[in-house]
């Protein structure tokens, strides 16, 4: 501990050198270089003994290594007196990645910092490190595809043995990943709180960007055109189908597996029956095989509307001409006298 | 109409008045419905908020559905009524009834003919074809929407006896046979009573109750002579309807019909235009 202390004392010593140095000539804002001089050094410490060290290499290599120092710690731009204050302003990312910064301001994690003034809530720097950064797409990224569920679950740990047995946790998506990653469902930034109808119908579209199918038909039952409209007391995809540990109705264990669906329709129709769960909330009336009565009265009502509209059409077609020929005859004979009461 | 003309009862009271708690019941539920139906369309979701959510459409029409039903009802029990006790059987056959007969099919081949100028106006009597058709299809229509309404209305009651596939096929009865009415009654059934030429704009009889003599005689000329014939024109004489009563009409059914072609503008829209 003291050769440690001696050493942070050193540096701040031919830091302030260094930088005064500097000052003298040009009161011109700090190069990278500059800030090197002093956070390159591996043992850099503040007074309290945590390490301010940056490693040149590793900011060189990340997203951000062309970029000034001071673009991101932008007060010390006009700072004069070195070395710098210890406690600076806190980086504020929004200022260039403006999208990203007022939907995290408007999400669950933003509102957290913000509103609850919550410690632990992750700011930018959580969830994408410092330094480091890298673009998603690049594998170091923590948050690329095949790293994003152990960065979210490093905070929401209790999601990890639940995420860890659902299909979308399988790897099929892109690059050997998940099939389906935290941010996919959730969105990266406009995260929301699981309990707000807000999220519970934007959702839907969300499981809906994958499943093509499956959104098309809900939307074309009863509980899919209800939420269509705002109704937030209407099942949307995971109250039947479960958030994290969402299983392929072949697995027993899934909410939806023949053996279950009595018990997950029951959640809202208390009285649901194994006749009840007959009906099929993904019915398709385009499908001849999967819902064959259904296919049947739709064809059938169509037919009978096609007829009834082409017969009346016709009908009526024929009869207007007729009857604006009716209508002045009627006011010729009135007007001639010879349309009066007998 | 004629100075001096006499009057003649068509429809009583009681009838003009179910006449209008059917379309008022009608208009409300095709109102409250319909953006369900075309959930899809992005108008839809702006229809159900001023409506005051889909929650809240969904309770005026049920309302409204239990009053239709109510009304269906009661013209049943009148039915059984008038045919039971005071034994009218004049309403399972003959011309006063609305159960189609030959006459209805060979009236229907001599209006067609008739529209082509190749024959005389058929001579109706109290209710030509096409009046029976709106009759009946109301009836059929009453089966087929309020039997699935009301399965979509209380599922696991009916699930006791009935599997839930039925509801998919309820869905769908539910929603075709209701464009069908719809689209009927805003399209056929205002042309055949209000829009045709010789009754633009509008056919005031269902608000007023009577028809003047000339009428009765150049368009159901059949009724009319039978009435002569029987002697009991008298009896259906009645003065005009005060002119309060046929301002109400106008207006009540202006609106009924405006409302009705807006909604016809948005199913067309919404069928034509995904």
């Amino acid at each position: 501990m003291p050769a440690r202390f001696g050493l942070g004392i050193g540096t701040v010593v031919v830091c302030l050198l260094a930088a005064s140095a500097a000052a003298a000539q040009t009161p011109a804002a700090p190069v990278n270089d500059d800030c090197l001089a002093c956070h390159g050094d591996s043992t850099a410490t503040r007074a309290t003994g945590t390490s301010v060290a940056v490693a040149a290499d590793v900011l060189g290599k990340s997203a951000h290594g062309t970029i000034a120092c001071i673009s991101c710690h932008a007060d010390l731009a006009k700072t004069t007196e070195w070395p710098h204050p210890e406690k600076l302003q806190s980086v504020s990312c929004g200022t260039c990645h403006e999208d990203e910064g007022t939907n995290y301001d408007d999400s669950v994690h933003g509102r957290a910092v913000a509103k609850s003034g919550l410690a632990v809530a992750p700011r930018c720097s959580t969830c994408h490190g410092t330094h480091n950064i890298q673009r998603p797409a690049h594998s170091d990224s923590t948050v690329h595809r095949t790293k994003i569920a152990g960065t979210c679950t490093t905070c929401h740990s209790g999601i990890e043995p639940l995420y860890a047995k659902s299909v979308h946790a399988q790897p099929l998506g892109p690059q050997h990943s998940a099939a389906a990653v935290c941010s996919d469902c959730h969105t990266a930034h406009r995260i929301q709180r699981s309990d707000t109808d807000r999220w519970r119908l934007s959702v839907i579209e969300e499981c809906g960007t994958c499943h093509l199918k499956r959104i098309s038909s809900y939307r074309d039952n009863f509980h899919g055109q209800r939420t269509a409209l705002g109704s937030a007391r209407t099942a949307t995809c995971s109250d039947c189908h479960e958030h994290h540990v969402i299983l392929p109705a072949s697995n027993p264990a899934s909410t939806v597996s023949p053996q279950n669906l009595v018990n997950t329709c029951r959640k809202c129709h208390v009285q649901a029956s194994e006749a009840f769960v007959k009906y099929d909330p993904h019915a398709d009336k385009h499908d001849a095989t999967r819902s064959a009565p259904m296919y049947w009265t739709n064809r059938l009502m169509q037919g009978l509307l096609f007829g009834v509209f082409a017969f009346f059409g016709v009908h009526t077609l024929l009869w207007f001409p007729r009857s604006y020929k009716a209508r002045r005859e009627q006011r010729a004979a009135v007007a001639a006298g010879t349309d009066t009461p007998s | 109409m004629t100075p001096g003309e006499r009057h003649i009862t068509r429809f009583k009271p009681y009838q003009r008045l179910m006449h209008l708690m059917l379309f008022t019941s009608f208009l409300a539920l095709a109102t409250t419905g319909l953006p369900l139906l075309f959930s899809h369309q992005a108008w839809a979701l702006t229809w159900a908020r001023l409506l005051g959510g889909i929650q809240a459409a969904g309770i005026v029409h049920r309302l409204f559905a239990a009053l239709l039903l109510l009304l269906f009802a009661f013209h049943l029990v009148e039915l059984a009524w008038r045919l039971i006790v005071r034994k009218e059987h004049g309403l399972l056959w003959g011309p006063t009834s609305m159960v189609p007969q030959p006459r209805d099919a060979m009236q229907f081949w001599q209006h067609i003919r008739w529209f082509v100028g190749r024959g005389d106006r058929p001579r109706f009597d109290r209710y030509a074809y096409w009046e029976k058709f709106d009759y009946w299809a109301v009836f059929w229509g009453m089966l087929i929407i309020g039997g699935s309404g009301l399965l979509l209305w209380f599922p696991q009651f009916f699930s006791t006896v009935l599997p839930g596939w039925i509801y998919n096929v309820a869905l769908v009865l539910h929603g075709e046979e209701a464009l069908l009415a719809i689209g009927f009654i805003f399209t056929i059934h205002f042309f055949n009573s209000h829009f045709r030429p010789e009754k633009f704009p509008m056919d005031m009889v269902m608000f007023t109750g009577h028809v003047t003599e000339s009428e009765l005689r150049r368009e159901r000329p059949a009724e009319y002579e039978r009435l002569v014939a029987e002697g009991t024109l008298e009896r259906h004489l009645t003065p005009p309807a005060p002119a309060w009563l046929s301002k109400i009409g106008s207006v009540v059914g202006a609106l009924a019909v405006t409302l009705g072609l807006g909604l016809l503008a948005f199913i067309i829209a919404g069928t034509f235009y995904e």
